[in-house]
Formats: structure tokens, C-alpha cells, sequence
């Protein structure tokens, strides 16, 4: 047995019980990783020497039985747009290549009081702009499943390490979609809060409106796990709330109301992405929940608002990387404004630069700041929509991604890209919690992902829906 | 508003100025607007500053509510309505200085709308409201500091993020003497609320000015210019006289105004192009999705509006009415709180006019403390040994002369008034034999006084006088010694 294998929930329990110990854990993980990394590559720095300080310490906190954090010798990857005080960290761009932060993103805070382990910092798209880990400066991760395939992205080298063992946990940020797309594309749980549900502090940011931390790992129960350590009021993020997520211990499955939108199960959804969703309705049916066919309005505004407001925020989050104060610095120019744009132009890569002309053009005031007023109207009709949909249901059960994993290489249109996003962008606009759980397996043995919706601060309940289906599905 | 381009076909046409100003004045808060950093001047280039202020990535802002509060307190005191939502908006510039290449300012919803500023013209005899479009808060930047030896420009981040407010006016202003008086009114009312020391030799307040002329009595505004970061009243002054007397030439010579901005050169005593209209920096605002809105509830507000003072206006008319002293003096007090403070605590105690406590205070008071280059609460003056040296003069214990040295020495070490003139023999003399003694000897010594007075100069008295008080060394009655000369002159 190796112990990288095991859920969180289950080394937590060896460990307590000393079946284990935390350098045994830190052992197994970066054996696994020095096997499979110059495959997957799903890190771009990896922390092995204080990891292995750290799982030292708390083997030592055992041994004299002090009181151990929720998340003891658990390992765990960061994506590395996460801040980490004097670990590197890049944003898969050329522009931080050498950035190494002076502070720790408060989710990386409450990891070390919580004596997580961090084993490294996962891969991603550039500035977490893109669907399937492609746009890194750095490298390309690779599905663990099957290496010709994408990870998907953002958060693809968090997904593919929590997917191939190299870690039990993995930290990944969602905007439009990029915690659930990976975990869907590499058959691994991925939850995006509730906007405000866990502290923006330290992460990078690429559109503020939208971004969060999100948990992944093997289980409901693990990011639950994980869930439950990060989250809550930040006094250092004005946009956190504090909120006890809705308690469903009395969960029964009976009672679940679960809503069907058949706008999510059209024709840009794959067969066998939309057989396997079924399939798990289906399931939940069987199981005595209420199943309501729904329907969702204004699909098709869905990603017009979300470029509008993300490339407009995108453009002003990176305009901080100028050469002035951190990173990058173009070592030839002639004036200041030549250094601006020497820098800009040797360290974004293409879609971050694509993104930040669309964002700076819509922000324009030729444009009269009308994109944004007519996005923000068009998203308030969106909410009351939501709001009437929840009315009648618990939650709503829709694909993912609209596919499997892709081969590398294989979307080069940015607008084919962007559609990848299509089943996640409600929840990222409407600030409502989603998690993708794994639901099945298709072609070329890749997994599919389905995703529950909830209403805002209802994370328990999708968790709860979660774990039932995990026990009981087959 | 409409612009319409001038040509100024009509030579030596008459003009109205129309001036508009934005004021940008530093809150005196303990942190700064978006972090704990302190918020002092000077201290170790880039001393005072953290992952927030220099805008390191991921860093998140959080709203001082103590700059919230100020910011309040100077909407109530000039009438303006407070937003009970009021958010924050990003201004996109690229400029080293600023280093999250935005500033977290206001646009939509600012904190304070409408309200006015009344500025006292013609010695007070009239008043003029200025109204206000808004005021609302952001953020300072850094300072760049140009080192000609190295051949660099360098940045001290200490005064990125420290709390500013921006008063918007109306273009309502018609003459650079109102935009001083303006001035000087937001200056007061600020430093007497006390959420501002409104230094501005160090930067604490500037303004951009925007100018236009219009033929008289038209309705359409011209084409304006602006002048940016104007950092002294006198250079408002110049500024605005400079930019009235430009554009009317331009006019004039059958020219047309371009919109321009400009800063203004202190040492070239001119406005100097900073860029044309074409090269205009659009600053894309949108609201802030870092900072939620804010809500202020009106109990708030309620306990702000307790909180202030009487305002400058109100004190300077006061002062003229309650202790008779005329408008400068009344004006010169208002601008500056200890001084005003000293002057009606003083002149409570009635040892003397209160003419002459302002008088003392404005004129050797204020000369010593320039002089010094101190503050009047740096100083050991106080309303004790103050009225103690008035009470001497006024009961002709001393001249008004040894009183210059009674002051020097109060101010400077802690002595009382009766200590110094014992100390420099300072008593006057009032006994008219021991007086007359010394002015037969001016008269005898100087027989020329006694002939010019006969040919009719008799103003040669008060050089004879002067003679005396000089003999005396200061302490002879030199209203005694004015009978006593006059007396022994006419007896010849």
C-alpha cells in the first residue's frame, strides 16, 4: 500500500493512530513524484526539502502528543498563483519567473497552522488564463490518464497531481471554470465556494468579480476536508463573508430536489459526457430525489458578460506587471515607456496579452464604459433567473466541461477554447458554489465530470449530495 | 456643458474667467487609506511601506474607516450630501510612482455630492458660494525623486496610499483672488475640523486648476486648460493669472484655445505643456471589485456632525464682532488655530484692548516665530505670561520697546515677564525730574532741534523723543518725555 494513494481522510486517521507517520506519507508522495514527474510535469517548483522538514515536525508533534492541526502530514500542492512567502511563484509567466513573495496568501496561512504539507507549486495556465494548462510559459502538464490528453486548466497541474498520486490534495483557483474543468478532465473532485467564502489574499489575481480558491482531491469527503480549513472571514479580503455553511447532517436523499437544465444538455455537449451525466440522475432518481427538468435563460449571455467583465478587470490586475516594481524587467530600452512595453511584450504570453487589449478596448471611455454597465445589467437578470430556479430545486445537475479531455494541441482557437467554459461560468458570475465529481469514464479511458450547482452558502449540501453519490453509485 | 472653440475675431473683446478647481489634501489618519502603514511625512526613503502599498501581487486593499470618517466630517462641514452607498473606482494610468499602475479612487458614487464653499471677498464686505460637484477619497502615490548626478529617477513609495480627499468644484471661480480666498477657506475649514494639516510645502495639499475664458455674459463655456499639481497658494495665484493673461492673447491675436494640460514651473514663474488633447490619458474607471460598497448609516453621520467645530467663517465674524478687530487681523487669526486660540483667551482677560493683543500677536509674536521657523505651540508663550507682559505695557510699567525684549526672552526660556525686567533693568521711568534731566541733555547735545522747531518743523519732536527713549535706554514714559521736550523747546 502507498500511503500518496490513500484519501486524506483516511491518513489522517493512520496518522492519529500512529499506523503511520508523517515522513512516511512525505516518502511515498515525492517517490511518486520523481517517478511520474518528468511525465505529467504537473509542477513548476516543487518544496521537497522543507516538506520533508515539515513532516519531520509534525512526527515530532505526535510523538510528545501535541495537539495536531486538521490537516497534519497531509501533502498538498499549490497552484502556483498562490502566493507562498520565499517559495517562487510564477504564474506559469515569464513575467514572475523570479518572483518570490514576501508573504503567504492566507489560504497558504491557514494550510501551515492547519499542518498541511506543501509538496510544490502546480502548474497552470498563464495567469490562469486558458482550459487546458497549454498556456504556461513553463510547460505543459499532461492528463495522467493518458499523457496525449490535456490536464485541462486552469488549475491543470493541481488537478493531474491530486489525479496521479503526486499529491493528496491540491489548492487551484477558479474564474470561469478552472478548478471544475481539470477535475472533470482528470476524474478528480474540484469545488468553487461561494464568492467570498474563501480569501482572495496572496492569489494572483485574474478577474477579482469571479476568482476564488478552490479545494481538490480524491474525495468529496477530502475536499470537504480542505474546505473547512481555508475558508471563512479574512480581515485582509473585504469581499470574504462569514458564513456557517447550511448544516445537512440530516441529509436524505429522498428530499433532494434536483434540477435538470436542459440548456446544459444540448448540442455542444458530447454524447458520451451527456450519457454519463444521465446516467448519474438517473441515479439520484433511483435513489428517491425529485428530479424537475429546468430551464435556465439567456445561456447564450453567459459568455459575453463573463469576457466583458473578466477582461476588463484582467487588463487592470496586470497592468501592476510594468518593470517598476517586481519581476520582470526588459533590460533594453530608451525611455520609460519603451521599458513598459519592452516588459510587457517579453513576458506576457499570447492569450494574457489578448485578453488585456480586449479588456483595456472594452474599458475604453470610446466605449463609454457601456460593455461593463450593460455585462453587470445582463448578470443581474441572470441572478433573478437563478433565484427562481432555486426556488424549485436544491440544486441543479449539469456536465462540466461539454467534453472530455482534448489532445494537446488540439484547440488552437481561442474561441473554441473559451466555449470549454460554457457549463461552469454560471455559478463563477453568480458567485454560487459548484463541485465537479467524477462520474463515469468514456473514450480512451478519460473521465467525466458532472457538476452540482448550489445556492449561495450551501457547500454542505453539495457536499452531502456528493458523498452519497460516491458511496452508493457504482 | 457645451464647448465651443473661440476665435477670438473681436480684438480687445471683454472676457469672463470661468475656473474650476480640484483640491487634493492629505488626511492626517494614524494609516494610511488601504493598509496599516503609517501614515507620517518624510522618514527613510521606502521605509514606510508593505506588500499593499506597493501593490505586490495578490495584495488586497481593506477601507481605513478613521479617512471615512474625515472625509465625512468635510462633506458636513461644507454642506455636502453624504452617500449613504458610496463605492470605489479603479483609475488606470501607467506612471512609476503608482505601483499598481491604478489608483483606488471614487467615480460613480462618490462619498460626498453637491454642498459649497463660501469664500469672503472685498475685505469680507461680500461673500460668494462656490457650489461643489463632489468630494470623494483615494489614494496618494509615490514620490519620484530625480537624481541629476546619477542620471536617475528614483522612487520613495512612503507616500503611496497615505489618505486623500478631492474637493471638486464647480467652475465657478472668476479671478485668481477668489481662487485664493478659496483656497484659504478649504485650507482653514479643514485644519480647524482637524482632519488635515493642509501643509503644503510638504505636499499635504495641492490642486489642478482649470481655466476658460468666454466673451462677456456668453452662456457657452470655452475651451479649457488644465493645470496640474499646483503645490502652493501663491503659485495658484500665478498660475491662473498667467494661464487668463495667455489665453486672452491667444484670443486676442485672433487665435483659438487647445485643450492642454499644464504643470505649473515655480522657478520659471510659468505654466509649462505637459501634453495636447490628442496625447489625453483615458483612465478607463470602473468600480473596484476589491472593496465591497460601503454603507454608512445616517447615526454615523449624526455623531461625525457632532464632532464639528465653529467653522472659519463663522470665527472670523465672530471675532470682528465680539472683540472688534478689524477684517486682516480677524482673517490672519481664523488661519491659524493656536494662534486664534491665544488671541481670544488673551483678550478674555481685558488687561488691555484686544486690538492690541492681535496687534502683538500677528505682528512681533508672528515675526519671532518666523524668525525662528517654529510653531506657536513650539514657542514657551503662553496666555499667562502673555497677558502678564500685556498687563505691564498697559500699565506703564514698561515701553512697548522693552516689551520686543520682554518677548524675545518669554517666548525663548521659561522666564516670567517681571524676571526679565529685573533681569535687564527694564522698568519704565516714570519720574518727570529724572526724565527732564535726560531731555535738557538731548537738547543741549542737539542744539539744532530747538532751531528747527522755530522755523516751524515741529515734527523734529518725535526725533527728539527717539533721542530720549535711546538716553533712556529704552525705558524712559516716551509719552512723559513728548510733554517734557515740548515743554523745555517752548520755554527755549
Amino acid at each position: 500500500m502507498k500511503l500518496n494513494e490513500l484519501a486524506a481522510t483516511k491518513l489522517m486517521e493512520l496518522l492519529r493512530n500512529k499506523e503511520c507517520s508523517a515522513l512516511e506519507i512525505i516518502e511515498d508522495t515525492f517517490r511518486e513524484i520523481e517517478r511520474k514527474e518528468p511525465e505529467i510535469e504537473a509542477f513548476i517548483t516543487l518544496t521537497k526539502e522543507t516538506a520533508f522538514e515539515n513532516a519531520k515536525r509534525i512526527d515530532e508533534k505526535i510523538a510528545s502528543g501535541s495537539e495536531l492541526g486538521s490537516l497534519a502530514g497531509i501533502p498538498i500542492a499549490v497552484k502556483d498563483n498562490i502566493c507562498t512567502k520565499g517559495v517562487r511563484t510564477t504564474a506559469a509567466s515569464k513575467i514572475l519567473e523570479n518572483f518570490v513573495p514576501t508573504y503567504n496568501a492566507t489560504v497558504v496561512e491557514k494550510l501551515n497552522a492547519a499542518d498541511a504539507i506543501m509538496v510544490g507549486k502546480a502548474n497552470l495556465d498563464e495567469f490562469a488564463m486558458g482550459s487546458s494548462c497549454e498556456t504556461s510559459a513553463f510547460k505543459k502538464t499532461k492528463n495522467p490518464h493518458n499523457i496525449e490528453y490535456v490536464p485541462g486548466g486552469s488549475s491543470g497541474g493541481s488537478a493531474a497531481a491530486v489525479a496521479a498520486n503526486e499529491s493528496v490534495l491540491a489548492l487551484g483557483s477558479d474564474t470561469g471554470g478552472s478548478v471544475r474543468l481539470p477535475a472533470s478532465f482528470c476524474g478528480v473532485v474540484g469545488l468553487r465556494p461561494t464568492y467570498g467564502a474563501i480569501s482572495r489574499y496572496g492569489l494572483l489575481p485574474l478577474a477579482s468579480s469571479f476568482d476564488q480558491v478552490g479545494p481538490l482531491g480524491r474525495t468529496v469527503a477530502d475536499v470537504e476536508l480542505l474546505f473547512n480549513v481555508i475558508s471563512g472571514r479574512d480581515p485582509k479580503d473585504s469581499t470574504t463573508v462569514n458564513f456557517k455553511t447550511k448544516n445537512n447532517s440530516d441529509f436524505d436523499v429522498k428530499n433532494l430536489k434536483v434540477g435538470v437544465p436542459e440548456e446544459y444538455f444540448g448540442n455542444f455537449i458530447d454524447e458520451e459526457v451527456k450519457k454519463s451525466v444521465l446516467k448519474m440522475i438517473e441515479f439520484f432518481k433511483k435513489s428517491g430525489a425529485q428530479i424537475k427538468k429546468v430551464n435556465v435563460p439567456h445561456m447564450e449571455y453567459m459568455l459575453p458578460i463573463y469576457s466583458v467583465v473578466l477582461t476588463i478587470e484582467a487588463a487592470s490586475n496586470l497592468a501592476r506587471y510594468d518593470g517598476m516594481c517586481f519581476g520582470l524587467r526588459a533590460k533594453e530600452f530608451k525611455d520609460l515607456e519603451q521599458m513598459y512595453a519592452n516588459t510587457r511584450e517579453e513576458g506576457f504570453g499570447d492569450e494574457v496579452k489578448r485578453r488585456i487589449i480586449l479588456g483595456t478596448f472594452l474599458s475604453s471611455s470610446e466605449s463609454g464604459s457601456a460593455y461593463m454597465q450593460r455585462a453587470i445589467a445582463a448578470k443581474n437578470e441572470l441572478l433573478k433567473a437563478h433565484d427562481e430556479l432555486f426556488k424549485l430545486c436544491d440544486i441543479l445537475i449539469t456536465p462540466t466541461g461539454p467534453t472530455q479531455a482534448f489532445r494537446l494541441g488540439e484547440i488552437c482557437d481561442p474561441m473554441k477554447m473559451y466555449a470549454m467554459d460554457l457549463c461552469t461560468l454560471a455559478p463563477s458570475i453568480l458567485g454560487f458554489p459548484a463541485i465537479a465529481v467524477p462520474c463515469g469514464k468514456g473514450q480512451n479511458n478519460l473521465p467525466i465530470g458532472a457538476q452540482l450547482i448550489g445556492q449561495r452558502y450551501c457547500e454542505q449540501l453539495l457536499f452531502e449530495a456528493g458523498k452519497f453519490f460516491e458511496r452508493n453509485y457504482l | 456643458m457645451k464647448e465651443i472653440i473661440y476665435k477670438g475675431s473681436e480684438p480687445s473683446l471683454e472676457y469672463d474667467v470661468v475656473i474650476g478647481l480640484e483640491v487634493h489634501v492629505e488626511l492626517s489618519t494614524k494609516t494610511k487609506m488601504y493598509c496599516g502603514c503609517k501614515n507620517i511625512f518624510g522618514g527613510r526613503v521606502n521605509s514606510n511601506c508593505c506588500e499593499i502599498c506597493l501593490g505586490m501581487p495578490g495584495t488586497l486593499p481593506t477601507v481605513n474607516k478613521k479617512a471615512v470618517e474625515y472625509a465625512i466630517k468635510a462633506g458636513l462641514a461644507f454642506d455636502c450630501t453624504i452617500n449613504k452607498k458610496t463605492s470605489f473606482a479603479r483609475k488606470n494610468y501607467f506612471y512609476p510612482d503608482l505601483p499598481k499602475s491604478y489608483q483606488i479612487s471614487q467615480a460613480n458614487f462618490p462619498l460626498c455630492v453637491g454642498g459649497f464653499v463660501e469664500i469672503l471677498l472685498d475685505e469680507g464686505r461680500k461673500t460668494k458660494k462656490i457650489s461643489l460637484r463632489q468630494i470623494h477619497m483615494e489614494e496618494d502615490a509615490g514620490k519620484l525623486i530625480h537624481d541629476e548626478s546619477l542620471g536617475l529617477t528614483l522612487v520613495d513609495y512612503n507616500r503611496a496610499g497615505v489618505p486623500l480627499i478631492e474637493i471638486v468644484s464647480m467652475p465657478e471661480l472668476s479671478s485668481a483672488q477668489e481662487v485664493k480666498a478659496y483656497l484659504e477657506t478649504i485650507r482653514n475649514t479643514l485644519m480647524c475640523l482637524g482632519v488635515s494639516d493642509c501643509r503644503m510645502q510638504e505636499g499635504s495639499m495641492r490642486c489642478d486648476v482649470n481655466v476658460s475664458l468666454k466673451p462677456k455674459g456668453s452662456e457657452i463655456l470655452g475651451t479649457r486648460c488644465e493645470i496640474k499639481n499646483v503645490g502652493s497658494f501663491n503659485g495658484a495665484v500665478k498660475a491662473v493669472e498667467c494661464e487668463i493673461n495667455r489665453q486672452k492673447d491667444v484670443l486676442n491675436a485672433g487665435g483659438q484655445i487647445k485643450q492642454i494640460t499644464m504643470r505649473w514651473d515655480e522657478s520659471k514663474n510659468d505654466n509649462v505643456i505637459m501634453r495636447e488633447k490628442e496625447s489625453a490619458v483615458d483612465y478607463r474607471y470602473f468600480e473596484e471589485p476589491d472593496l465591497p460598497i460601503l454603507e454608512i448609516d445616517e447615526a454615523e453621520i449624526e455623531k461625525i456632525k457632532k464632532t464639528i467645530p465653529e467653522l472659519p467663517n463663522a470665527k472670523l465674524a465672530r471675532l470682528m464682532k465680539d472683540y472688534g478687530i478689524v477684517y486682516a487681523d480677524a482673517n490672519l487669526l481664523v488661519s491659524n488655530l493656536d494662534k486664534c486660540e491665544m488671541f481670544e483667551s488673551v483678550a478674555k482677560l481685558e488687561k488691555c484692548a484686544p486690538n492690541k493683543v492681535a496687534n502683538w500677536l500677528l505682528g512681533d509674536v508672528s515675526r519671532i516665530l518666523n524668525e525662528k521657523n517654529i510653531e506657536l505651540k513650539d514657542s514657551k508663550l503662553n496666555v499667562r505670561n502673555f497677558s502678564e507682559m500685556l498687563e505691564l505695557i498697559e500699565e506703564g510699567k514698561i515701553s512697548n520697546t522693552a516689551g520686543k525684549t520682554v518677548l524675545e526672552e518669554i517666548m525663548e526660556n521659561d522666564i516670567t515677564p517681571l524676571e526679565v525686567i529685573e533681569k535687564n533693568g527694564l522698568v519704565q521711568i516714570n519720574d518727570e525730574e529724572a526724565l527732564k534731566a535726560i531731555a535738557a541733555e538731548v537738547l543741549s547735545t542737539n542744539p539744532q532741534i530747538s532751531e528747527l522747531y522755530d522755523k516751524g518743523k515741529t515734527n523734529i519732536l518725535g526725533f527728539a523723543v527717539g533721542q530720549c527713549m535711546k538716553l533712556s535706554k529704552g525705558q524712559g514714559n516716551p509719552v512723559i518725555f513728548q510733554k517734557i521736550v515740548a515743554d523745555l523747546i517752548k520755554r527755549g
